[in-house]
């Protein structure tokens, strides 16, 4: 695959051709979602499959249309110019485009990640940016980045923030890894990442302790995924018991989403295994519940009939199964029910030891 | 039958102790003068209604003068004036001076006039109210002068009494008759104004032409708008199915037939031989027995025996409709409106009595965006002011779902929008849901018709919001075209590096692109001068 910039260059010629020839002229992009990925546990992520969404030019699409080539102009112009945006100054250049603007940001984001696909890149490849950094960290590492205007080399130790913790760039391609950590624990809520670093769990367990922030952003996965590849050691994932948990966060940071499947390959962290908390743990630790909502539910029907890494997991439909006779779901908070550190304590450390504990 | 004469009638035959007075006084909420207002209104109606009729009668163009006079305070005077057949001189004082006389008592027809008392009552209530005499003037023919009378009614005897009567000249003047009455009334604009009466008067008879002065001094003239007059209808025998028990008494004492056996065949429809022995069979009577010697329960017994024997149903060509292009015209004569639907049904059977409903629409254009559409509810060609949440026109509309034709409705009630919804049910016999006769009842017959008749209209309504809705989307497709055109060639050109003139090149090669094979667009626009039938005077009325 070439640069991203010739791939923009070439299809702007073909349409630009096909409109002198007074021909039509389409957009092509992979359907971005879960029924158009498959999954198998030799790749390890979910994989796009081959159907397409093709955009004609017509009165119906000539707005899109519009956008999109807009958009493609302005990532040209980052590439040729070595420069960047984040999603949100892409979504403000358009305000410069008249009628052609995005009156939201999910609009933009939106053809941005159709673009993405059209071109099988990811969005840093072209020039833009996520708004946010990915998650943080704190523990037994040392980040080895780059000083921007000398490019001079720079250690990072993870274990020197304190209270607070490193901040993952949006750009990680170039960071490099030192540690002697066991293994990587990858936790779903700040709250919980904020009371294991201030107790020091890292130390005691000799590991690397990551924030996620709900759904992990591109930016944490792909950190997430260079540091297992380099390093080679285990990567635990800790969240509620909850559907959104088990298919959102965990299975995303796993195996990748069906929205942005063309870059799964590379965003994903098959070493990722889920230590969270199962539907068993909330009858063994007789954990404080909420009744499951609508949305819930839908979720677990959702992920019971299209989801297919819970297709070829029988342990994950039993799970989200048992969660559903059981009519109730259990933060990760919860556990302060026997006291605020028994996480510390007694959870995660019989956690860690037990691997038959864990959703596999 | 639930007749409103006749009920005037038992009524007075019962009371024959008290005056004609008393009787008016006690029952004028049957006769329809309950307050001043409704007074003046009610006086005007059985004008024109007597007018209207006694026109088609003689199969004469109705040209008809209704005018009101403000003469002090509260005190009125009402002049009507048509050019009808005439009266002759004999029977002029006990047509304006005699309660009830020649009521149409038993006759089955399509008119008019079966919805009052009769001109007389507008008579007595001008002299119970301000004591002045009727006068009346009426011409037969060219070559007759003119009689003119001024009359009272006679309070105790019910037998007019003349006080002044004598030859006159009329000239320009052929035929028609002419009354002046005084009387206390109010008057007020609005939906049961007489301004409005007149209005649905011209919408619905459009064959009429009505010169109209307002108490206000305004005067107007709804023109004709058709020559075509209504066709004439025959009157029928009633149907042994909607007879009751009363109603069957008084035919009984009143009939010609010697024979009971002979009572049934003569005097009702669809009887024949067979059918009146079955019935007579079934009530267990003789055949021979004669009619005045039936006894209550004998009428009981036949009108029992009537609902359990197969009677063909009556004959259904004696309700002429106004017709759906004509009901049309007369709702574009008063509502600019952008899209018109008519229907005229087949005629039905309730009771025995057949009847026929048809149901016009206007949408769009002049009419009011906001709230409930407007009913026009019309029973023989009279339009209905009162009650009209209990009448079965308003039901039909309120129980159709407008939703099903994209036109906004919470369940139950009136559908909003622009929108005005005319229904007229012809019929030998109106049921009205009371004596006041400003509804009409919910027999289930007369509700599934007018359903099925509006929402004939609610289907043409829903097509055209169709389509109008596609022209709609179709310009905006061409503007949207139109926009984003510069916008694809700019991107595109920077992408290419493109130079203005090919940048220019580019752009129409995307209008040549886009635009092509597009088609016409329909021209659906409101337009205000479209509609020739338009009558701004008509349509200010009542307003």
């Amino acid at each position: 695959m070439g640069r991203a910039d010739d791939e923009i260059n070439e299809l702007a010629k073909e349409l630009l051709d096909n409109i002198l020839d007074l021909e039509d002229a389409k957009l092509e992009t992979p359907v971005r979602s879960l029924s158009n990925v498959d999954y198998d546990d030799k790749d390890g992520f979910f994989k796009l499959q081959g159907s397409q969404k093709e955009r004609k030019l017509s009165a119906n699409t000539a707005k899109t249309f519009a956008q999109t080539l807009r958009l493609m102009s302005l990532s040209k112009e980052l590439i040729e110019t070595e420069d960047i945006a984040t999603k949100r100054e892409a979504y403000y250049v358009s305000k410069n485009w008249d009628d052609a603007r995005f009156t939201k940001q999910g609009q933009s984001d939106n053809l941005m990640d159709d673009i993405e696909a059209m071109f099988r890149v990811n969005r840093e490849q072209l020039g833009f940016i996520a708004d946010e950094g990915g998650g943080s960290v704190a523990g037994e590492l040392v980040v080895v980045d780059e000083d921007p205007t000398t490019g001079q080399k720079i250690e990072i130790d993870c274990t020197q923030f304190g209270s607070g913790s490193y901040s993952v760039p949006s750009d990680v391609e170039h960071l490099d890894f030192k540690t002697d950590a066991d293994f990587v624990l990858a936790i779903e809520t700040r709250g919980m990442f904020e009371r294991l670093n201030k107790h020091n769990f890292w130390k005691d367990q000799n590991c690397i302790l990551i924030s996620m922030g709900g759904v992990p952003a591109r930016a944490c996965r792909r950190f997430t995924r260079r540091l297992s590849d380099q390093i080679g050691i285990p990567v635990y994932v800790f969240t509620d018991g909850d559907p959104y948990g088990y298919l959102n966060i965990y299975r995303t940071l796993k195996v990748g989403s069906g929205n942005a499947a063309h870059i799964n390959e590379h965003f994903c962290v098959p070493r990722a295994q889920f230590i969270g908390i199962t539907p068993d743990d909330i009858e063994t630790y007789d954990l404080p519940t909420h009744e499951l909502e609508d949305v819930d539910r839908k979720r677990i029907s959702d992920g019971l009939s299209n989801d297919p890494f819970i297709e070829k997991h029988e342990s994950w439909q039993n799970a989200l199964n048992q969660l559903d006779n059981m009519g109730v779901r259990a933060e990760q908070q919860s556990l302060a029910k026997h006291g605020l550190n028994f996480v510390l304590s007694d959870y995660l450390p019989d956690k860690l030891n037990d691997e038959d504990s864990w959703l596999a | 039958m639930a007749n409103g004469v006749s009920k005037a009638e038992e009524l007075a035959q019962g009371t024959q102790s008290i005056s004609i007075a008393e009787f008016f006084e006690r029952n004028r909420h049957l006769l329809g003068f309950d307050n001043k207002r409704k007074g003046l209104l009610t006086a005007v109606k059985e004008g024109v209604d007597n007018a209207l009729d006694a026109c088609e009668e003689a199969d004469v163009l109705p040209d008809i003068t209704v005018e009101i006079h403000e003469i002090s305070g509260d005190k009125y005077r009402l002049v009507l004036e048509d050019n009808g057949p005439g009266i002759v001189k004999d029977e002029i004082p006990k047509i304006f001076g005699k309660l009830l006389y020649g009521s149409k008592f038993h006759q089955l027809k399509m008119q008019r006039g079966q919805q009052g008392i009769g001109i007389s009552a507008a008579v007595m209530y001008a002299q119970l109210t301000t004591g002045k005499p009727a006068r009346i003037t009426s011409k037969i023919g060219p070559d007759e002068p003119a009689k003119y009378f001024e009359l009272k009614i006679d309070t105790e005897t019910n037998e007019p009494e003349i006080l002044t009567e004598r030859e006159r000249d009329w000239p320009n003047k052929d035929h028609g008759t002419r009354i002046e009455l005084d009387l206390i009334g109010s008057y007020a604009r609005g939906r049961q104004s007489i301004d409005e009466y007149i209005r649905e008067t011209a919408i619905i008879n459009p064959h009429a032409s009505i010169t109209y002065l307002n108490p206000r001094g305004k005067q107007r003239m709804l023109v004709r708008g058709t020559e075509e007059k209504p066709p004439e209808t025959d009157a029928i025998k009633p149907h042994p199915y909607g007879v009751e028990i009363g109603a069957m008494q008084k035919m009984a004492e009143r009939t010609d037939a010697s024979t009971v056996n002979q009572f049934l065949k003569d005097d009702f429809t669809r009887v024949g031989r067979k059918t009146a022995k079955s019935i007579l069979e079934k009530a267990k009577l003789k055949d021979r027995k004669k009619p005045r010697n039936l006894t209550r329960n004998d009428v009981e017994a036949l009108i029992n025996a009537v609902q359990d024997t197969d009677i063909m149903m009556p004959p259904t060509d004696c309700i002429a409709p106004i017709g759906a292009e004509t009901l049309e015209q007369g709702l574009k004569k008063e509502i600019n409106a952008e899209f018109y639907a008519s229907t005229t049904r087949k005629p039905s059977v309730y009771r025995g009595n057949p009847f026929l409903i048809e149901a016009s629409l206007a949408w769009g254009g002049e009419l009011e965006e906001d709230g409930l559409c407007n009913v026009l509810r019309f029973a023989n060609r009279v339009p209905l002011l009162y009650q009209r949440g209990a009448c079965a026109a308003t039901k039909g509309i309120q129980n159709t779902n407008w939703r099903n034709y994209n036109v906004s409705q919470s369940t139950g009630s009136r559908p909003k929008g622009p929108m005005t919804i005319l229904v007229h049910i012809a019929s030998v016999w109106v049921p009205f849901t009371s004596e006041a006769k400003e509804a009409i009842a919910h027999y289930p017959e007369i509700l599934k018709e007018v359903k099925l008749a509006v929402q004939s209209l609610g289907r043409d309504l829903k097509s055209y919001l169709n389509r109008k809705n596609k022209v709609k989307e179709e310009l905006k497709k061409r503007r949207y075209i139109k926009t984003y055109i510069p916008h694809i060639a700019e991107a595109l050109a920077d992408l290419n590096e493109l130079d203005e003139d090919h940048t220019t090149t580019l752009e129409e090669r995307l209008k040549t692109l886009l635009e092509q094979d597009r088609g016409e667009v329909e021209d659906i626009d409101f337009d205000p001068d479209a509609n020739d039938e338009y009558d701004e005077e008509l349509a200010e009325m009542g307003r």
